[in-house]
């Protein structure tokens, strides 16, 4: 057989060591590169928000969109107080927080704690059916079905408002603090819950005064989430909420979220480096540096109340 | 030293009697709420879902028929269909898998099977759990500025390239994580064998880690992907309009047209005033669960199989 000799003349097979040397140098070097592409996405959205913001500020005095008391950066008489559309943000919020936070923990202590396994198993993934339906659906379904549906019930109710945005928003929340939630009481171990038992408490009892707070952490974990996703969320308020940037907390009336303006101006065909454009940057700076605030609070907390068990 | 009296304790939980009340019947009976309202919050997401989704039913499947699938947007919503934006989905959805799964895939084995446990991975790390809370409409600014106007000469602004390199990075950080789970489940034993026998650690990847892998890592890219057909705020930050009249052309010059996509028509339709466009919008609706439905039930498929063959 002499097409497998080697050109020593040994009829023995060789790896190709220095080939493979390369190919492992040139393999890891590549994928070094695509992990970093994700710092790299970090990077880019810090940078582009600093550059058009630090442009923004340099029109616009920042003591003018922090006191302002009116947002009106597309009209001629131009006014930037972001604290109409912090407002509204943390309006539908709030009442999104107020379904979602109850509705989600009592969900998820029945899926860990009260529901039989093989219905967990069924009841998990059809929850997690509903974070998967697109905001825009959400969107739909609180304009045309429950804003309707509420304008029955309180007579004073405008066909955008920040109510049922509000309560779409949390419904559609639910599933992620369900989910994490769940996770976090599900991995307490089963011989703190014996103890309690033993000492004659009562499952709620068990439940309240020792599985919740031996799975602190994880639950603040999710309800910080579950806060940021909310302030974060856009189809649903945009829709639902209206375009209205009014200072107040009256949730019967249209309002404007952060969210909902920057899809206002994109919808229009702004023109790069004028006003309008930058201003939505120096929006979503804003929208970026709350969710960071909540992000960073939420991984002392963890750190600082974690609870581990061998 | 006198003891001092007893004092009546009925309050604290002492009866009369002086021995240690339980009251059972009073405990039992808020653990009968408690878990009732246990029940009720558990049942009321699925209400909710099963209310949207008939009430959309109801809406919009009238609505739905091959001209309404065949034809372009209209201004009269009786002559609006939905081709346009279901093309550009498919597009958005093809190119996006095309970016997304090498990176995503590629920094999953790294950061696995090649990175100790050094300041770069830990970076790394912490930042993919930052992305994960950054809003989506975050993205949009950041592929606006980008992909729209840095990059102008390759994407061509606000086209099908610069839609799907932002959708891309929107998912990439779940790409990640999930890869490294997929990986992390494979034993280590495969991996001892494959060096014991000489394998350099890409040979042991290629060969024997990544294929037992992929059904996993299948399975999460697909459900990533369902979210970035969903995904709206983004693509309108970075200018998809709703009126299209042409499909791209399967060709790389296709990537650089302008684009609509499914949520864009149904944000579109919804925002207008006309019942006619409701109606369009919740067929419009109808469709994009369907194309949600055939993801997810795939990635389900995939998962049990993958279940069933682990050894």
């Amino acid at each position: 057989m002499s097409a497998t000799s080697t050109p020593d003349g040994s009829s023995l097979w060789r790896p190709k060591r220095a080939a493979s040397k390369r190919v492992e140098a040139l393999v890891k070097g590549i994928f070094a590169t695509f992990a970093f592409v994700s710092v790299a996405t970090t990077i880019g959205i810090v940078l582009t928000l600093i550059f058009e913001t630090v442009s923004f500020f340099s029109e616009v005095p920042i003591w003018r969109f922090l006191t302002d008391r009116a947002w009106t950066p597309l009209f001629a008489n131009k006014q930037f107080g972001i604290m109409v559309l912090i407002s509204a943000t943390l309006l539908t919020s709030a009442i999104a927080i107020a379904v979602a936070l109850p509705i989600g923990l009592l969900a998820a202590i029945c899926l860990s704690e009260y529901a039989p396994a093989r219905m967990r198993r069924w009841l998990k993934p059809a929850l997690e059916i509903l974070a998967g339906v697109p905001t825009v659906v959400f969107g739909y379904f609180a304009l045309l079905t429950v804003t309707p549906f509420l304008q029955k019930l309180i007579p004073g109710l405008q066909g955008f408002n920040a109510l049922s945005a509000g309560l779409v928003l949390g419904v559609s929340i639910i599933p992620l603090v369900a989910s994490l939630s769940e996770d976090a009481i599900y991995a307490v171990p089963r011989s703190l819950r014996d103890g309690a038992y033993a000492l004659g408490a009562t499952k709620r009892e068990t439940i309240v005064s020792v599985v919740l707070p031996a799975a602190l952490s994880g639950i603040v974990a999710s309800f910080i989430l579950a806060i940021s996703r909310a302030i974060g969320e856009t189809m649903i308020v945009t829709i639902a909420a209206g375009q209205n940037p009014s200072l107040g907390i009256n949730p019967l009336v249209p309002i404007q979220t952060m969210t909902a303006y920057i899809v206002q101006v994109s919808k229009g065909d702004t023109p790069a480096g004028s006003l309008a454009y930058k201003t939505i940057f120096a929006v979503g700076m804003t929208l970026f540096l709350i969710t960071l605030a909540l992000n960073i609070f939420s991984y002392w907390f963890v750190r600082r109340f974690r609870e581990k068990y061998e | 030293m006198t003891t001092p009296a007893p004092q009546p304790m009925d309050k604290s939980g002492f009866g009369a009697t002086g021995k240690f009340n339980v009251s059972l019947s009073k405990r039992y009976k808020f653990d009968k709420i408690f878990s009732t309202a246990a029940w009720i919050a558990t049942l009321f997401g699925l209400v909710i879902l099963a209310v949207l989704l008939v009430d959309i039913l109801i809406d919009g499947l009238g609505r739905i028929n091959w001209a309404f699938l065949t034809s372009f947007s209209s201004r009269r919503a009786a002559a609006a269909g939905i081709l346009a934006p279901l093309v550009g989905s498919v597009w958005l959805l093809i190119v996006t898998a095309l970016v997304a799964f090498p990176l995503g895939v590629g920094a999953g084995i790294y950061l696995e099977e090649y990175a100790k446990d050094n300041w770069f991975t830990r970076l790394i790390e912490i930042n993919i759990a930052n992305l994960a809370a950054v809003p989506s409409i975050i993205y949009g600014l950041l592929g606006l500025q980008i992909f729209v106007r840095w990059l102008q000469p390759i994407t061509n602004g606000r086209s099908v390239l610069a839609g799907a390199l932002t959708l891309s990075l929107l998912i990439l950080p779940i790409i990640i994580i999930t890869t490294r789970e997929a990986l992390r489940a494979v034993p280590d034993s495969l991996r001892q064998a494959g060096f014991a026998l000489g394998a350099t650690r890409w040979q042991v990847i290629r060969e024997h880690i990544f294929p037992i892998a992929l059904p996993g890592i299948l399975t999460g890219t697909i459900l990533a992907l369902s979210r970035a057909i969903g995904e709206t705020a983004p693509l309108i930050v970075i200018g998809a309009v709703s009126y299209i009249a042409f499909l791209p052309e399967l060709s790389p010059r296709g990537l650089q047209s302008s684009f609509t996509a499914l949520p864009i028509q149904i944000f579109d339709w919804v925002s207008r005033p006309q019942t006619q466009f409701h109606t369009n919008a919740a067929a419009g609706i109808i469709i994009l669960m369907v194309v949600l439905l055939i993801m997810n039930a795939s990635a389900i498929y995939l998962r049990n199989r993958f279940q069933q063959n682990r050894p």
